[in-house]
C-alpha cells in the first residue's frame, strides 16, 4: 500500500499538488509513482518563469529503466524549482511529499476551480487500484 | 574464473614487452626524417609493459567472462538471438570480401558489388518493397532514413506534416529517431487484444500526419489482423506507412510488408539475418521503398548495365543524401547474403516457421505459471506478466538475475512497457527442444523458489562473476575515466 495524503489534491498522472500561498500550487509525483519507476537519476524541470498548462508536459524524470514525462497539473507560471533534485534525484524516492517537491506554480485564474477538477485522495487510491 | 580482474593498465612493470620482432632487414631511418615534428609525439604512448602469457591470459579471462549466443541460450525478445552460423564468417573472410577498399576503381570489384546488387534485390523480393539501400549501419539509423525521405516526400509536394503516430507498445527507437528526423510523436492506445485500433487511429490522424510506424507482428508477438483497414485509414489521410522490420522473423516467406500496404520498411540483418550481434554491432539496417519513395532514397545504390556490369549508381537527384561512410556496413551484408544463399526462399520460410512454433511450444509450457496477458497463438515471441509473484516479494527483476545461476540469458524484461512486471520472450527457431526444455524447467523452478523460498530468487544472481552492479548511482554519478599507475 503506498502512501496517500488525505490533504493533497491528485492527477491522473500521478502529480500531487498542494496549495502553499495563496495562487502558489507545490507539485511533486507520489508515493506510488516513485515505487514504480524505481530509483530516481535524473530530474528535467522547466525554468522558473516558465508558463505551463495542465495535462501538458512539463518536464522528464527518469530512473534506471525509463524516463516519463511530467504534466502540469494546474495551468500558470513556475515560480520556483527544486534546485536540490539536481544533486540528489534519490529525495524523489525517499520524500516524494516532502524534500522530493518539484516545483511550485503561480496558478493562472481561480486556483481553487483549478485544484477541484484533480482527484480527491480518495479517487486517486481508487485510480491506483488501492481501495 | 577469477573473481578480481585487474585493468591490464594496472599490470604494467617497467622493460616488460609483450611482442618479439625480427632483425630489421632495411634500411633504418630517423622517424623526425620522415614525419613533419608536428605529428610526433613528445612523449611516448603509455601502453601497458607486461609479458605476452599475460596478455594472453588477461583477454582469455576477460572473453570467459562473456555471455553470448555462442555459450547458450538468449531468449531476448525482439532481438532475434538465433545461432550465427559459421559458414557466414568464412565467406566473409573471402580475400575478395575482406582485402578490397570501396573506393578501388569499380572493375576490380565486380564480385563485391554483384553480392549487393543480389542483396538490394533478395531483401525487396522478401519484403515486397520495390527499391532497396544498404546503408544504413542499424536499425534505429534504417528508422531514420526512412523518415528522412517520408519527410523529403511530404516536402517535394509542399505539405507540411509535422507529426509520426506510434503504437504504446512501439519499440523506444521508433518515436526516438521520429524526433532526430524532426517530427513530433503522437501515441495511440492499444486495444485489449494488444493491437491498433483502427477507430482509436481514425481519430489520430490528419492533415499534418507524416507517418505511422508499426512493426507486425508487434512487440507482443501478435500479428497487426486490421493491417490493410490501418493501411487505408493512413494513406486516405495523406500519411506514409512505416515498417519496423525488427520482428521480420516471423513471417519470412509467409507474408510481406510491401503487401500489407507498407510504403518504407527498414530489416535488422543482425537479427533475422543471422549476422553476429549482442556486443553492440556492427549492424545493418537497409531500408526498402515503394516506387513512391524511391526518388529519395540514400545514395549511392548499385547497379547493373546491360553488359551485366556492376557499378555505384549516383543518379538519384533528390536522394537524402549518404547516410553512412563508404557503403554501409559491407562485412555484415556479406554475412547476411551467405545466410540467404545457404537457406534460400524455402529455408527463409521455413526458419518463421520453426521460429513461432517455438515461441508458441515455450509460452504454452510456461503460461500455468505466470499471467498472460493475450493469450492465444503468438509469432516468433510472447509476453508474460511476472504480477502473481509479487505477493511473495519477487518481481520480474529477481526472475531474471535468477536465470543466470541456470546458464540462461533472462528474456527481455519491463517493455513494452503496457504490460505489468513484463518478461517478453523470444526463443529463435536455432534452438533445440532440449534447450527449450531446460529453460522451461528452469522458469518453472524459479516460480516454485518464489513461493518456497523467495530470498533465493531476490538475492540472485549467486554463481556469477558479477552480482548485481547499484546501476542507479552509476547513473547518478557516472565515473567516465580513470588514471592507473
Amino acid at each position: 500500500m503506498s502512501e496517500i495524503k488525505p490533504e493533497l489534491r491528485y492527477s491522473e498522472e500521478h502529480e500531487w499538488a498542494l496549495p502553499v500561498n495563496g495562487r502558489i500550487v507545490r507539485v511533486g509525483i507520489t508515493d506510488f509513482a516513485q515505487d514504480q519507476l524505481g530509483d530516481i537519476v535524473f530530474v528535467e524541470l522547466p525554468e522558473a518563469g516558465a508558463r505551463v498548462t495542465a495535462g501538458e508536459s512539463m518536464g522528464t524524470i527518469e530512473s534506471v529503466k525509463t524516463v516519463s514525462e511530467l504534466y502540469a497539473p494546474v495551468t500558470g507560471t513556475v515560480v520556483a524549482v527544486n534546485e536540490k533534485l539536481l544533486d540528489s534525484p534519490e529525495l524523489v524516492n525517499q520524500e516524494p511529499y516532502g524534500a522530493g517537491w518539484l516545483v511550485e506554480i503561480e496558478a493562472e485564474g481561480d486556483v481553487e476551480e483549478a485544484l477541484g477538477r484533480l482527484l480527491t485522495a480518495d479517487r486517486y487510491r481508487e485510480m491506483i487500484g488501492e481501495s | 574464473m577469477k573473481r578480481e580482474k585487474a585493468l591490464i593498465f594496472e599490470m604494467t612493470k617497467p622493460g616488460r614487452v609483450a611482442y618479439s620482432l625480427p632483425e630489421c632487414d632495411v634500411p633504418e631511418i630517423d622517424v623526425s626524417s620522415a614525419i613533419p615534428s608536428e605529428y610526433l609525439r613528445s612523449e611516448p604512448a603509455e601502453l601497458p609493459e607486461v609479458y605476452e602469457v599475460d596478455v594472453i591470459r588477461h583477454y582469455t579471462e576477460l572473453s570467459r567472462r562473456n555471455f553470448g549466443v555462442d555459450n547458450g541460450f538468449y531468449p531476448l525478445g525482439s532481438c532475434t538471438m538465433k545461432y550465427n552460423p559459421k559458414i557466414n564468417e568464412d565467406v566473409a573472410r573471402f580475400p575478395g570480401f575482406a582485402k578490397i577498399h570501396p573506393y578501388q576503381p569499380e572493375e576490380s570489384v565486380q564480385g563485391a558489388l554483384e553480392l549487393l546488387y543480389t542483396l538490394q534485390n533478395d531483401l525487396a523480393a522478401l519484403t515486397g518493397m520495390d527499391r532497396v539501400s544498404l546503408q544504413p549501419a542499424a536499425g534505429a539509423h534504417g528508422e531514420w532514413t526512412g523518415l528522412m525521405m517520408i519527410r523529403a516526400y511530404h516536402e517535394s509536394r509542399g505539405e507540411k506534416r509535422t507529426k509520426v503516430i506510434v503504437p504504446d507498445s512501439s519499440h523506444g527507437t521508433n518515436p526516438a529517431s521520429a524526433a532526430v528526423a524532426g517530427f513530433e510523436t503522437v501515441t495511440i492506445p492499444s486495444n485489449a487484444e494488444g493491437l491498433v485500433d483502427p477507430d482509436a487511429l481514425r481519430e489520430a490522424v490528419g492533415p499534418d500526419t507524416a507517418a505511422l510506424m508499426l512493426t507486425n507482428p508487434n512487440t507482443l508477438g501478435l500479428f497487426e489482423k486490421h493491417i490493410l483497414e490501418i493501411a487505408d485509414i493512413v494513406h486516405e489521410a495523406g500519411g506514409l506507412l512505416y515498417y519496423d522490420g525488427a520482428n521480420s522473423n516471423a513471417i519470412m516467406g509467409i507474408a510481406r510488408p510491401g503487401d500489407m500496404g507498407f510504403d518504407v520498411v527498414h530489416l535488422n540483418l543482425h537479427k533475422t539475418m543471422s549476422t553476429p550481434h549482442g556486443g553492440g554491432g556492427p549492424g545493418a539496417g537497409p531500408v526498402g521503398v515503394k516506387e513512391i519513395l524511391a526518388p529519395f532514397l540514400p545514395k549511392p545504390v548499385v547497379g547493373r548495365r546491360e553488359d551485366g556490369t556492376y557499378y555505384w549508381d549516383w543518379d538519384i537527384p533528390q536522394s537524402i543524401g549518404r547516410v553512412k561512410a563508404y557503403c554501409g556496413n559491407f562485412g555484415i551484408l556479406v554475412r547476411a547474403y551467405a545466410y540467404i544463399r545457404s537457406l534460400g526462399p524455402e529455408g527463409l520460410r521455413r526458419v518463421s516457421e520453426l521460429a513461432v512454433l517455438n515461441a508458441n511450444y515455450v509460452r504454452s509450457r510456461l503460461a500455468p505459471y505466470f499471467d498472460v496477458p493475450y493469450p492465444g497463438i503468438c509469432k516468433h515471441q510472447f509476453v508474460l506478466s511476472g504480477k502473481r509473484l509479487k505477493a511473495h516479494g519477487v518481481r520480474t527483476l529477481d526472475v531474471a538475475k535468477r536465470l543466470l545461476d541456470f546458464g540462461f540469458h533472462p528474456p527481455t524484461i519491463y517493455f513494452p512497457l503496457n504490460v505489468e512486471e513484463c518478461i517478453m520472450i523470444e526463443p529463435t527457431e536455432t534452438e533445440s527442444k532440449e534447450t527449450l526444455d531446460a529453460f522451461i524447467e528452469a522458469m518453472i523452478q524459479i516460480v516454485r523458489e518464489a513461493e518456497t523460498d523467495p530470498e533465493l530468487v531476490t538475492g540472485a544472481p549467486h554463481t556469477t562473476v558479477v552480482k548485481r552492479l547499484d546501476e542507479a548511482t552509476a547513473a547518478r554519478r557516472p565515473v567516465l575515466n580513470c588514471t592507473c599507475g
